[in-house]
């Protein structure tokens, strides 16, 4: 295998018409590129896709009260209706297949109603649940998140977002146990927090004060209702099982028409989540299908060039004939010029593909894009590689099969 | 050595078929140096390529070393070609871009001999042909007596036991001619049975059997 000889012939083969093999390796070349390039950016693209719901429960559900649509036990179309506190056992109990709820109220952003002696801003307000957390996790950079004691005796305390915490304190000041007013009121500020996923609900989370869900109700005047539920599913329940199953205890509790589709709003991340799950793998195999297509229609040159070289050594395969080289040694030899071809041409591909996305990385990795970290795995690299190798073998095949059957007297006698 | 019993070949043409060698009964021993003789068409170098195992045959018997000779696999046939038979050609059939040495060497290749000793051996041959100096020229370099003697050095390192020379000095001059028959009966001298196509009489006459082949038939047989 490693016979000097053989590696002379092949180098002969290759560099004998530059220009031709340049161009058939640039079939290879371009197709093993274009591979590495469109993995990369689907491995990008999924990373991006999976840095915006990082720390978001892909297992969970949303559910609000929307306007009635269907007319249901004397009550008319168009009906507002609210959720409300006992709604919150009720589902707990009723569906077991529950993992977290987290009810949610929102206020806020009415002008400057956030403010810390001369500092102030627009801010959201939401009142949560600790279990909130859970299904959309923060990352507290200072002290902790809301707690049940907190919603137990409605202390007056909150989480501020990253951004409500740099306008309202100075830098590196540590805001725990300080004061802010939210709409007139004192809260203590127990936590800052830094949001996980690129995923906002209610307003953008680096911008919201978190007040504890009972606080807030009773300290603006909300009563008993809940805008908002986040729900999570226990690990191996469809989401879709207790999206049902929620829309069926809310409507009964409610008086609201089976049929109303409408009357509840809501979405399920699930759902979201394989969407984005299918879409990614759809476009692995389109990158795959494209990019093995292009790589094939590389070999096809290869296997071209081939049969093109080979019908040019035709008197000298015949000489080598004649002078004892086996059926075995003939194919040898035109096969390892296919592969050693197609080995440097698309390992050449390779490279240049990693060095490019290599340099789309660094790029990226300074602008907070959509597209993460282009970069194929080690994996995906030796999988490259075995395809070339295959392929190789493939392109050289039928030349090889050419040129063992050259007859040693016929080709001897060609001229 | 060699005996061939009612040889026939018969090449397609397509609907004709073309009946080359009629019924050849030929018996050559060790070290003999022979000539083949007749008209184009006549079916010398048919003979010529069956005596090598370069072509088969449709009937008959060709015993070599009174083996069969019949129905070899490829690889078979590789195997005698190499370490039986030589081969000189009209045309020199040496690879162009191989080096002179390069080219003698190059059946100890298909022998699995290290490249070291393969060259070293190749040297030698080349030495015997007076072609030490020209070891690292290309054939394009080397002039035709020169690359007739380049192949007949690659056609006799694997130390074969026949010496087959298809019109050895067609392309050659009248003073290569001489000189190149000069080594070729050197080579049967020393016990080489060698048996050359040609259609010039000179060099038959420095043969000691002429066998005359005429329509695909052995017409006569001149022994010294």
């Amino acid at each position: 295998m490693f016979d000097i000889d053989r590696w002379q012939e092949i180098w002969f083969t290759i560099t004998h018409n530059k220009s031709r093999s340049v161009l058939t390796a640039f079939g290879v070349f371009w197709g093993m590129f274009m591979l590495v390039v469109m993995v990369g950016a689907g491995v990008a693209l999924k990373k991006g896709m999976s840095k915006n719901i990082e720390g978001f429960a892909t297992n969970s559900m949303f559910v609000w009260s929307q306007q009635t649509s269907v007319p249901y036990k004397g009550f008319i179309k168009g009906r507002n209706w609210n959720m409300n506190n006992e709604d919150i056992p009720l589902l707990i109990n009723k569906i077991p297949e529950i993992q977290y709820l987290a009810p949610v109220l929102f206020g806020g952003g009415t002008p400057n109603n956030v403010t810390r002696n001369d500092k102030s801003g627009s801010y959201g307000v939401k009142g949560n649940y600790p279990a909130y957390n859970q299904i959309d996790e923060s990352k507290m950079i200072y002290g902790r998140y809301i707690n049940d004691i907190d919603i137990a005796e409605k202390r007056k305390v909150c989480v501020i977002g990253e951004r409500v915490y740099q306008v309202l304190f100075p830098k590196d000041e540590n805001p725990i146990g300080k004061d802010i007013q939210v709409n007139g009121i004192y809260f203590q500020v127990v936590g800052v927090a830094r949001h996980t996923s690129d995923i906002n609900i209610g307003g953008n989370a680096e911008e919201t004060v978190v007040l504890p869900f009972s606080t807030m109700q009773q300290a603006f005047n909300q009563g008993n209702i809940v805008h908002f539920m986040a729900i999570t599913a226990k690990p191996g329940i469809k989401v879709k099982v207790i999206e049902d199953k929620v829309h069926a205890v809310l409507s009964e509790k409610h008086s609201i028409s089976p049929d109303d589709k409408k009357a509840i709003g809501g979405f399920n991340m699930e759902d979201i989540f394989n969407i984005f799950l299918y879409l990614g793998i759809g476009i692995a195999t389109l990158i795959w299908f494209v990019g093995l297509g292009t790589l094939f229609a590389g070999a096809i040159g290869v296997s071209n060039i081939m049969l093109v070289t080979v019908r040019e050594r035709t008197k000298e395969i015949g000489i080598r004939r004649a002078l004892g080289a086996t059926p075995s040694n003939i194919i040898t030899q035109i096969l390892s010029e296919s592969i050693i071809l197609t080995l440097i041409a698309g390992v050449t591909g390779l490279m240049f593909g990693v060095g490019l996305l290599s340099l789309v990385g660094y790029f990226l990795e300074k602008n907070n894009s959509f597209f993460r970290d282009p970069q194929i795995s080690f994996v995906v690299a030796i999988a490259a590689l075995l395809i070339l190798l295959i392929i190789g073998t493939l392109a050289g095949f039928m030349p090889a099969n050419r040129a063992m059957n050259i007859k040693p007297i016929e080709a001897i006698r060609e001229e | 050595m060699i005996t061939l019993k009612n040889i026939n070949k018969t090449y397609d043409m397509g609907q004709a078929s073309l009946h080359v060698l009629k019924g050849i009964d030929l018996h050559i021993d060790k070290g003999e140096y022979v000539s083949i003789m007749g008209a184009s068409g006549s079916g010398k170098s048919t003979l010529l390529n069956i005596l090598g195992i370069l072509d088969n045959y449709e009937t008959g018997e060709y015993l070599l070393n009174n083996t069969l000779i019949r129905d070899l696999s490829e690889k078979q046939a590789a195997v005698y070609r190499n370490e039986m038979i030589g081969f000189v050609f009209q045309s020199f059939n040496l690879i162009n871009f191989k080096n002179a040495l390069e080219n003698v060497a190059l059946p100890l290749y298909y022998k699995n001999i290290s490249r070291k000793k393969r060259n070293i051996i190749a040297m030698e041959y080349l030495d015997q042909m007076g072609l030490r100096d020209w070891a690292m020229h290309m054939p394009n370099e080397m002039s035709g007596g020169q690359k007739q003697r380049v192949a007949i050095a690659r056609a006799i390192i694997s130390k074969p036991q026949i010496l087959l020379a298809d019109e050895p000095t067609g392309a050659l001059d009248s003073v290569t001619t001489v000189e190149m028959m000069k080594v070729l009966g050197d080579l049967n001298a020393n016990g080489l049975t060698t048996i050359i196509v040609t259609h010039e009489k000179s060099v038959a006459d420095e043969t000691k059997t002429i066998i005359h082949i005429k329509d695909g038939l052995i017409g006569s047989v001149e022994r010294k």
